[in-house]
């Protein structure tokens, strides 16, 4: 009797915490979920996609710690040491508690030549092989962390002012943002220099946005996912060998859209009576 | 009065380890750098969290060397030595819950019948399993995204920002809700540490001859239950959950508990017992 009294109870026990772990762990699993719903976040340079960081970066703070105590970060003027670029995310950032992000307009990335907070990083979070060029060297100039986005309504410069603040401000000068000349019709005798970001170079450091005169920056910094479109496969440089080769070796059922519509005839459809 | 030779020597230990945390970041300091979640000591010897690192392995992702080395270091070091000395030794949060301890004494919080049972010590291994399981599905090191350790240190390193208030809130739970409620029943962190060190050879010892039965060391003892032998036998404390802290060595006027090195005859015994 004792015995099988004894057997429910265990059983009881162990289904109350199975129970209890199922409600946690979909409680836990919800705000990891949500916690990781930050998608405008810039990594340091040489961060893997966001969704693999997100897995690798273990918190440690090493990135941070070396962005801030580079030798390049003395303030010449008063020898003290400025804020680094880097900062780790606190309660309230609305970022993946503990992870390394910059947000342009406080401290942007300088693009040191030595990347002092790639190497550092233990995890692979920050992937050092992704910064190297031919020479096997390390290479700033190949960081992907964003890029810059300019809004021309608020960018004076579209206005017909004279402001080449960003294009000057660029460590990639005149590669990077160009400025494009063009005739200001309004005047009739003035040129507009308008600001014009080449994503196939721009890294995303912010250099641009820091120095953007407008009271909120007209230039601005997003991650590469969410300030990039994508022609797709449809639509090919015919004068462009190059991109007739990746549209070469597209797969034919692959750019085939089928839809409901698209199998019916196109007279059928247009005999069709209208739906909404 | 009583003595406080061990509580002092963790605080200097614990507070020493967050100042060279801290000068790292402030002063570029080199002695030891990152946070627990992954670190680098004398700017050569990796050292890593294994909770952290089995996090992170679960979501898939593969990790540095450096990492995995770390992880060994640190678990060899408390598997062999320490214990769970970590715990009490270096966690920054054991600073909070020693003190929302001795606050409950003093409000008189720990009388019977203001002392919420709800919780079992064991849910701390489940939270563990747990942890590890919600990684792999939500693909980020779950634990780490709440853990009020590393948001502590972080936060004295690097600025709590609103982290504060995880800390706060554990300070609060653990004084007016359940007694030792986040270290000995939830903190996934310590349920590894209790089985990394179960077999470590660093253990309170206990001499029954000496005890007076005044019972001081079970009520300070934040895993109570591992001191079951006061008054019965002479033997070392062997249980896992037993965190090193050597509070129970501070209280006792009888030198009935010292620390000393496990003795392998007679952890048979203890296992009998229970």
């Amino acid at each position: 009797m004792a015995h099988s009294n004894n057997r429910r109870k265990f059983m009881a026990t162990t289904l109350q915490s199975v129970g209890l772990t199922a409600l946690g762990g979909m409680l836990w699993s919800g705000y990891c979920d949500e916690a990781t719903a930050s998608p405008l976040v810039l990594r340091p340079p040489g961060a893997l996609p966001e969704k693999d960081f997100l897995d690798a970066c273990i918190k440690c703070g090493m990135c941070a710690e070396a962005c801030v105590n580079r030798e390049s970060n003395i303030d010449k003027e008063t020898g003290k040491q400025r804020p680094g670029t880097l900062q780790m995310a606190k309660g309230g950032d609305h970022r993946l508690i503990g992870t390394p992000f910059f947000k342009p307009r406080e401290v942007p990335c300088y693009m040191c030549d030595d990347i002092p907070c790639v190497p550092v990083c233990p995890s692979g979070a920050l992937d050092m092989p992704s910064l190297l060029n031919e020479k096997k060297e390390l290479d700033i100039n190949k960081a992907t962390m964003g890029l810059a986005v300019v809004h021309k309504e608020s960018c004076i410069a579209f206005w017909g002012l004279q402001c080449d603040a960003c294009y000057r401000a660029c460590p990639l000068l005149d590669e990077a943002i160009s400025l494009q000349y063009q005739k200001n019709e309004r005047t009739g005798k003035h040129a507009f220099l308008l600001p014009v970001v080449h994503s196939d170079v721009c890294t995303g450091c912010g250099l641009c946005e820091k120095a953007c005169v407008t009271e909120k920056p007209a230039i601005f910094v997003l991650p590469r996912e969410y300030s990039m479109g994508r022609a797709g496969d449809h639509y090919v440089k015919g004068w462009d060998k190059k991109d007739q080769q990746r549209a070469g070796e597209r797969k034919l059922d692959e750019i085939e859209t089928h839809t409901k519509r698209s199998e019916k005839a196109p007279a059928d459809y247009l005999n069709r009576e209208i739906e909404y | 009065m009583k003595n406080l030779k061990y509580l002092l020597l963790r605080r200097i230990t614990q507070i020493g380890l967050l100042v060279l945390y801290f000068g790292a970041n402030a002063y570029g300091w080199t002695l030891l750098k990152g946070t627990f979640g992954s670190s680098l000591l004398f700017g050569v010897i990796p050292l890593a969290d294994p909770y952290t690192t089995l996090q992170v392995l679960a979501t898939g992702f593969v990790l540095g060397t450096d990492v995995l080395l770390g992880a060994l270091i640190i678990t060899l070091f408390y598997m062999i030595v320490g214990g769970r000395a970590f715990c009490s030794w270096v966690c920054p949060i054991n600073m909070v819950t020693d003190l929302a301890n001795w606050l409950r004494r003093k409000l008189n919080l720990d009388r019977e019948e203001v002392n919420y049972r709800f919780l079992k010590r064991r849910a701390r291994y489940w939270i563990m399993v747990l942890g590890l399981i919600v990684s792999a599905i939500v693909g980020i090191a779950a634990f780490e995204a709440l853990s009020p350790i590393t948001i502590m240190q972080r936060g004295i390193i690097f600025g709590f920002g609103a982290g504060i208030s995880v800390v706060i809130a554990i300070f609060l739970f653990d004084l007016f809700g359940v007694k030792n409620g986040w270290c000995g029943h939830l903190c996934p962190l310590g349920a590894t540490y209790s089985l990394i060190g179960k077999a470590s050879l660093v253990r309170v010892k206990h001499d029954h001859e000496a005890c007076t039965n005044c019972m001081e060391c079970k009520i300070v003892c934040p895993e109570n239950q591992v001191l079951h032998m006061i008054n019965k036998e002479s033997i070392s404390v062997t249980d896992g959950e037993c965190t090193n802290c050597g509070r129970c060595i501070d209280v006792c006027n009888d030198d009935a508990l010292e620390f000393g090195i496990r003795s392998f005859t007679n952890s048979k015994s203890t296992k009998e017992k229970k």
